[in-house]
């Protein structure tokens, strides 16, 4: 077991994983849920949207679709540094 | 060329292509059979995976729930979609690099106890067997109106077509045949949408024409506070804000996006992949692909009732489309005039003193027998008559089903036959694509994790692979039974129980296994049982057993109940693990190991 170059590679890989799931929780149950009211009388709106009822029904899946790709890049560039990665 | 024979041509060319591709990849071997080899190319897995995923439900009735809930219907755009992170940031990667090919694999070796593995491949039978009832009765419901057939005919041909090319190709098959049907169900749900769009915004992007003008009108006015001053007007909620509580909006949704990353059928079809690096690529095309239709779902929702209520709505019913009539005589739509004035009113609660807005007495919809008379079956303006007496507390006379807005939208935009026939196509891909990946997981299940695994650990592999595809023929025809024969509402409320089974008992197990090298088997066998009896207990009681709303639970419903069964989980698995031995070394050995990508063994001499 090479214990040495597996800890920082889970540190990171940790890391990574809570900072998006941060950003996970923040749009949608978030923007999306929690703070909506406030987002509808207080941000400016999404062309003519709401933007709080914009996060729930639009803002929310595409940011979705943005985390799965940095998480995608993010964590095969991870592999890469610690000679984890296979090829395709 | 009629609509019928245009729906025939579609769908016909659609089959002819699906089969065509399960014969041509079907499987060899049990790893072909389980998990396609393991080589599937991330792109069509990511699509495959989408097409699994979309069921006939999604793909009829979602659109429906937000044009009638508006905001409130967030829960099951964010609830489907955002799942999708947990499961592809905390699960699938680890669970790929273990290497095995079910959920009830995994469960059984990480917590080395057959038991475990035996809860697992129950409750993964229960959800799948759950699932599958409903797409079976959505493939009778739409073959039974193309052909006017009986439903029990609808529902035996779908699952003829369904053990043909998942029973015999087994996940080879049925992946690249639901790339052709993600293909379908895609351009079958937006091409409808941007021609509304058009029509109605004039922009031919829904999702643009959503947050644009409405300009069909006299003069451009902002579309969703068009929408809003009519729900007002009308006597229903405003469509931007819900009157759903937070707490229960945040349960619900939380319930939906665990039980999501818990789903059997839905964690296998990443095992079909070649590495970790290809699984997280394969989530990313997955989610994508998904988004293409849940981004169009709001749109579709918004446009529809706006349509809907432009056309109905205080029409004279001698004046109105023919669509109107159809799905009246199919029993979708129905009108009652209440103060015979022969227009069509709709109404909501808000326009009632006794705050109702039903149309009628009873559920649904009834009709007098055929041989009744003409003066039973047929009102004075030529409408169809109800065997229902009318709900005379308040002035709403149009009833339409849940279901019709998705299919009733192009016939109310006025689309060319063309596109309603390839809507139907992609109904029906939408529902076969699910019902064969579930079928899939049932038949591994029992042939792998039942009889390999607990009942007769000396099978080869033609044996397994014998009884898959016999156990796959046996969940049919069981799907196919309960098809033909709903237990009444049972079908409809079970998708929570699925949902909210998933969110209370694998998630919360899989993770800790994942990431919890201290967690042994008594802990995670009693918080999955605790997790699932609270679970299953409250949803019994409330849906089945009269519980009444008062005593809801910090007033959340049974839909969103999952999310507090999962917190049950954690915490007992926690407290009970906290008391008994830690589990042997070379389990934790296995749990350190799957934190790390590459292949088993080499990883520490790159």
């Amino acid at each position: 077991m090479n214990n040495d170059s597996q800890k920082p590679y889970q540190r990171t890989c940790l890391k990574i994983v809570f900072s998006l799931l941060a950003i996970w929780f923040f749009v949608s149950f978030g923007c999306g849920i929690l703070f909506r009211d406030w987002l509808d009388a207080n941000a400016p709106p999404i062309g003519n949207a709401p933007a709080g009822f914009w996060m729930a029904q639009q803002g929310s899946i595409i940011t979705f679709v943005c985390i799965l790709v940095v998480y995608a890049a993010l964590m095969n560039l991870l592999d890469a540094k610690h000679g984890y990665s296979e090829e395709d | 060329m009629t609509q019928d024979t245009l729906n025939f041509i579609f769908i016909g060319l659609s089959f002819v292509l699906y089969i065509g591709i399960a014969i041509k990849s079907r499987a060899g071997s049990t790893k072909e059979y389980y998990t396609a080899g393991g080589g599937v190319s991330p792109f069509a897995n990511g699509m495959a995976t989408a097409a699994d995923w979309m069921s006939a439900a999604t793909f009829i009735s979602m659109a429906g729930t937000v044009a009638l809930s508006g905001y409130d219907a967030s829960r099951f755009l964010m609830g489907w979609t955002g799942g999708f992170v947990l499961l592809t940031i905390l699960m699938v990667p680890y669970l790929r690099k273990f290497g095995k090919a079910t959920v009830p694999d995994f469960i059984g070796d990480r917590y080395y106890s057959k038991v475990a593995r035996g809860v697992a491949v129950v409750c993964a039978i229960f959800i799948c067997m759950t699932y599958i009832m409903g797409q079976m009765r959505g493939v009778g419901v739409v073959f039974s109106q193309l052909f006017g057939i009986g439903i029990p005919a609808g529902v035996l041909i779908g699952a003829a077509i369904v053990f043909f090319y998942a029973g015999l190709g087994g996940m080879k098959g049925i992946t690249y045949t639901q790339v052709a049907q993600y293909s379908v169900m895609a351009f079958a749900y937006t091409i409808p949408a941007i021609f509304i769009a058009i029509a109605l915004t004039g922009n031919f992007i829904p999702q643009l024409g959503l947050v644009g003008e409405y300009t069909a009108g006299h003069s451009p006015v902002p579309f969703l506070e068009k929408l809003n001053n009519i729900n007002i007007e009308l006597g229903f909620q405003e469509y931007t804000s819900g009157k759903m509580s937070k707490i229960n909006m945040f349960c619900i949704t939380a319930a939906l996006m665990c039980g999501t990353a818990g789903l059997p059928h839905v964690i296998v079809r990443f095992f079909t992949v070649k590495n970790v690096g290809a699984v997280r690529k394969s989530a990313c095309w997955t989610l994508l692909f998904i988004a293409v239709i849940y981004l169009t779902a709001p749109a579709i929702g918004a446009f529809s009732r706006v349509n809907l209520i432009e056309k109905l709505h205080e029409t004279p019913y001698a004046e109105t489309p023919t669509w109107f009539r159809d799905f009246e005589s199919t029993g979708q739509m129905a009108w009652v005039d209440k103060n015979g004035d022969g227009k069509i009113q709709y109404f909501g609660p808000a326009r009632s003193a006794a705050g109702t807005s039903s149309v009628f007495q009873g559920k649904a919809p009834a009709y007098p027998a055929y041989d009744a008379p003409e003066k039973q079956r047929v009102g004075v303006n030529g409408e169809r008559l109800l065997a229902n007496k009318a709900d005379e507390t308040n002035p709403n006379e149009l009833w339409f089903g849940n279901d019709i807005m998705v299919m009733a939208n192009p016939h109310m935009a006025g689309l060319p036959m063309w596109v309603i026939a390839l809507l139907m196509a992609g109904c029906i891909a939408a529902a076969l694509s699910t019902a064969a990946g579930l079928l899939l997981v049932l038949s591994t299940s029992i042939s792998h994790d039942l009889m390999k695994k607990i009942v007769k650990p000396g099978l080869s592999d033609k044996e397994e692979m014998t009884y898959a595809r016999f156990a796959s023929f046996v969940a049919l025809v069981v799907a196919a039974y309960f098809g033909i024969n709903p237990p009444s509402a049972f079908i409809a409320k079970t998708v929570a129980f699925a949902f909210g089974l998933a969110a209370s008992s694998f998630f919360p197990t899989l993770l800790i296994g994942i990431f919890s090298k201290r967690m042994n088997k008594e802990g995670a066998i009693a918080g999955m049982l605790c997790g699932i009896t609270f679970t299953i207990g409250y949803i019994i009681y409330f849906q089945f057993l009269g519980g009444i709303k008062e005593h809801y639970f910090l007033g959340i419903t049974p839909e969103g109940i999952g999310f507090v069964g999962m917190l049950i989980n954690f915490s007992v698995a926690f407290a009970v693990s906290k008391f008994t031995p830690a589990p042997p070394q070379e389990v934790q050995d296995m749990v350190e190991n799957i934190h790390i990508p590459s292949g088993a063994g080499e990883a520490s001499n790159h």
